[in-house]
């Protein structure tokens, strides 16, 4: 042991050392696989426009971004952090408690969230989160209100419009926050829309119990959590037929010829119909400056305007191209980044 | 087993001819041929697996290799690229690749009708034909030589990801029918241009030298800056680990005494090469990066990492080269008056050399391969910037490293990087190759047997 911890302190010397002029020069991102994407798009762009190296981006999660730019000021901690998600109040305070207290949020547009499955496999062509929520929820409440077992175990036993498959979902794992949308957007809302959600509080419970009966997912196997990523979802579902999983919209648009889309309420998802508000299932995606960075690592401003630009972020601009939902209001989001408006 | 039974075999048994096989023979016999047997299929499962294995990379990888490009005719408009007259890249980098993209459809849209190619496409279905990338790499070679402008040059445009696939075989008529971002049209007049000479496939040096790209331009992906980090990486393990690591293992095996602190010492050594690498990554995290505040995804954080994990497998393997030399040796230097220093050097090292360098470049090898570690130091990353060289402070750079590029790209949505990732894999599995090989070279070439 002694050996080795003067190895590692001998290692200490040295890279304190060599800490000689390392003034950073590149902007450093990291957070959501989502957002990576997009982020690595304007990325490129802007390397390839302005006279400031390509800003490095790095994913591993919206949580994980965030706990790393909160992790204090200064010139080895990130710039920015994307996230899927909004901020939350536990880690704002962790923010503040490191003196990361300037954070300006910047919302870059919507993310769609789909159901798809194989190309050639049964029609799920059309679905409602009611029909969702009664194919995967563990408990379903009965007439009484108290909670059974969920026994459906094909489509047609859910709904007798749908085809009579073996219900065999691949949903987000719960690290995603993808699976965070699915839960809220999708289940909760087919366990309000069913009545289940009445039934259960009318039963005596309350209304948190309710909502969390709700979203939990049943384990029995017909629900896959999926931890990686949609390629991983994607080879899945091409080796069941009767699979249907969930993706982001930009990746089911880069793989129309092997999945089919189906749509909910009767709304096909794109980035129109997701714009308008027509289909239900999407969320904001966001990125969160540093503001005690800005004007001391070089571009990093250049780099959140060109992000959010009408160029780049708006309709028609790359972004969208690639599936992202323009802002309706990126005018707003712009004024925010230039003035440098924090949060409150 | 059966050899115990047969030693103690009655002595009446013992009277047969060694012609003719009595049962127990025969027994002992059969029991040494399905032995063999046995032997022979693990073996040949484990060649089945590994055909399998190097199959399924290569008929997925190689097609990385290759490059499809498409010749075109571009006018370079002055009123477009530098309306101020003074040819001053500093003032033409103002045109941004947003006013160039318009001019490589038009150049499209001229070459293809200037070669009488019919097509309903609009120019700007057909210019999807054509990569992202080409509109920066026009922009940069405009801005390099400004004389340019005012000419039509002949560019030769990488294809799009989709077209790339239509000639490697990913993509085809009947997927081009349910792709949203591929018609069969435009895979027509890409099969008119290859009528008229201007499609080709050549090797794509590019997949070597280029730095990564994003999403929305697989074609453009390159192993460039990933090459160049796990090289810097390399490098520093080698310079670290490999002297720390040979000064550790002669001292405790010639100079240290024999007590309970060495071999407690030897204990933790063993227990630390068989410590799970993201281990080493937390450690770099908290030490390197926290607390003696080196940069982030940068090579030398990176290879810091690599040496503590690295250093362990060194020491055992220069120990157990070290002990192989035969005390013969050390005796009759010690009995010519050498001293103990001398007899190190002059005669233990050299004939340990062979093994401690095997076992170096085992160790690096393992180091290459190496993911989970850098996860946590930030080099998990996109980075397109290439580091500078060693000597003016690249290792401070941000990089990537080659088994990282292939994570990466498992995880992007393009189904071309499929090609690219199972490409880099074929790459890494080449440097692994040279560096086991050149580790076999050296102990054929200088290793001595007593």
């Amino acid at each position: 042991m002694s050996i080795n911890k003067a190895t590692v302190s001998g290692f200490a010397i040295i890279a304190l050392s060599a800490t000689v002029a390392t003034a950073r020069e590149q902007v450093q991102i990291a957070g959501s696989s989502t957002v990576l994407p997009y982020a690595s798009i304007v990325a490129e762009a802007f390397g390839e426009n302005f006279g400031f190296p390509t800003p490095v981006v790095e994913s591993g999660g919206s949580s994980a971004g965030l706990k790393r730019f909160c992790e204090g000021v200064g010139e080895n901690t990130i710039d920015i952090a994307n996230a899927s998600r909004k901020i939350r109040d536990k880690e704002l305070s962790a923010c503040a408690d490191a003196g990361v207290t300037d954070i300006i949020e910047v919302r870059i547009g919507y993310d769609g969230i789909v159901f798809a499955s194989q190309q050639d496999g049964p029609a799920y062509n059309d679905f409602t989160p009611s029909q969702w929520y009664l194919a995967l929820a563990s408990q379903i409440p009965g007439e009484d209100g108290a909670l059974v077992d969920n026994t459906n175990s094909t489509w047609a036993d859910v709904d007798a419009a749908l085809p009579a498959e073996e219900i065999l979902a691949f949903i987000p794992g719960t690290k995603h926050g993808t699976r965070e949308v699915f839960e809220e957007k999708v289940i909760l809302q087919g366990c309000e829309d069913t009545g289940a959600l009445e039934r259960m509080t009318s039963a005596g419970m309350s209304e948190d119990d309710a909502e969390t009966a709700c979203m939990s997912i049943r384990a029995d196997g017909r629900s896959v959590d999926i931890d990686g990523d949609y390629t991983e979802t994607l080879s899945r579902i091409q080796s069941d037929a009767n699979g249907i999983g969930v993706f982001g919209l930009s990746f089911y648009e880069n793989n129309t010829d092997k999945l089919k889309v189906a749509t909910m309420n009767g709304v096909t998802p794109s980035t129109e119909t997701i714009a308008s508000g027509e289909y239900p299932v999407s969320r904001p995606l966001y990125f969160y400056i540093k503001a005690a960075h800005l004007g001391v690592i070089p571009g990093l401003k250049e780099y959140a305007e060109f992000f959010v630009s009408d160029d780049i972020a708006g309709p028609g601009g790359p972004l969208s191209d690639y599936g992202l939902v323009p802002d309706p209001e990126l005018a707003a989001t712009q004024a925010t980044v230039s003035d440098e408006t924090t949060m409150k | 087993m059966t050899d115990a039974t047969a030693n103690t075999a009655p002595a009446g048994a013992g009277q047969g001819s060694l012609l003719i096989k009595d049962s127990r023979t025969a027994k002992r016999n059969g029991a040494e041929g399905r032995f063999k047997m046995y032997g022979l299929i693990a073996v040949c499962i484990g060649i089945a697996m590994l055909i399998l294995l190097l199959t399924s990379i290569l008929t997925s990888g190689l097609s990385a290799f290759w490059q499809t490009t498409i010749q075109i005719e571009v006018t370079l408009p002055e009123e477009k690229l530098d309306k101020s007259g003074v040819r001053d890249p500093e003032v033409m980098a103002k045109v941004t690749t947003f006013g160039y993209a318009p001019l490589l459809r038009d150049g499209l849209e001229a070459t293809i009708a200037a070669n009488g190619i019919e097509t309903e496409l609009s120019a700007k279905d057909a210019a999807e034909l054509i990569s992202d990338e080409s509109v920066a790499q026009l922009r940069n070679r405009v801005l390099r030589n400004p004389d340019l402008i005012g000419q039509t040059v002949s560019v030769e445009v990488m294809a799009s990801g989709r077209i790339d696939g239509f000639y490697k075989g990913r993509v085809t008529y009947a997927s081009a029918e349910r792709d949203t971002n591929i018609s069969p049209a435009q895979l027509q007049l890409a099969e008119a241009l290859e009528d008229k000479g201007l499609l080709n496939t050549s090797f794509n040096w590019l997949f070597l030298t280029a730095p990564d790209a994003s999403d929305t331009r697989p074609e453009a992906a390159g192993l460039g800056v990933a090459i160049l980090g796990s090289l810097y990486m390399m490098l520093i393990v080698l310079v670290l680990a490999l002297p720390i690591g040979v000064a550790a293992s002669v001292y405790l095996e010639e100079f240290a005494p024999q007590n309970r602190w060495t071999d407690l010492v030897e204990v933790n050594i063993s227990n630390l090469a068989a410590v799970p690498s993201i281990v080493f990554g937390i450690l770099g995290l908290a030490i390197f990066i926290n607390f003696a505040g080196l940069p982030q995804s940068a090579p030398i954080v990176g290879g810091l990492v690599l040496t503590l994990m690295t250093l362990p497998t060194i020491i055992i393997a220069t120990r157990a080269a070290l002990k192989s030399v035969p005390p013969s040796i050390r005796d009759a230097a010690l009995g010519l008056g050498a001293s103990r220093m001398q007899s190190v050097f002059h005669h233990v090292l050299p004939l340990a050399m062979p093994g401690i360098l095997t076992g170096t470049i085992l160790g690096l090898a393992q180091a290459l391969g190496e993911t989970a570690p850098l996860l946590l130091i930030g080099m998990v990353a996109f980075v397109r910037e290439y580091p500078e060289a060693p000597w003016e402070g690249g290792l401070f750079d941000p990089a990537t490293a080659l088994p990282v590029q292939v994570f990466n790209w498992t995880q992007r949505s393009d189904p071309a990087f499929v090609e690219r990732a199972s490409g880099a894999i074929i790459v890494l599995l080449v440097f692994l190759l040279l560096m086991n090989l050149t580790a076999i070279f050296l102990r054929r070439r200088f290793e001595r047997r007593w």
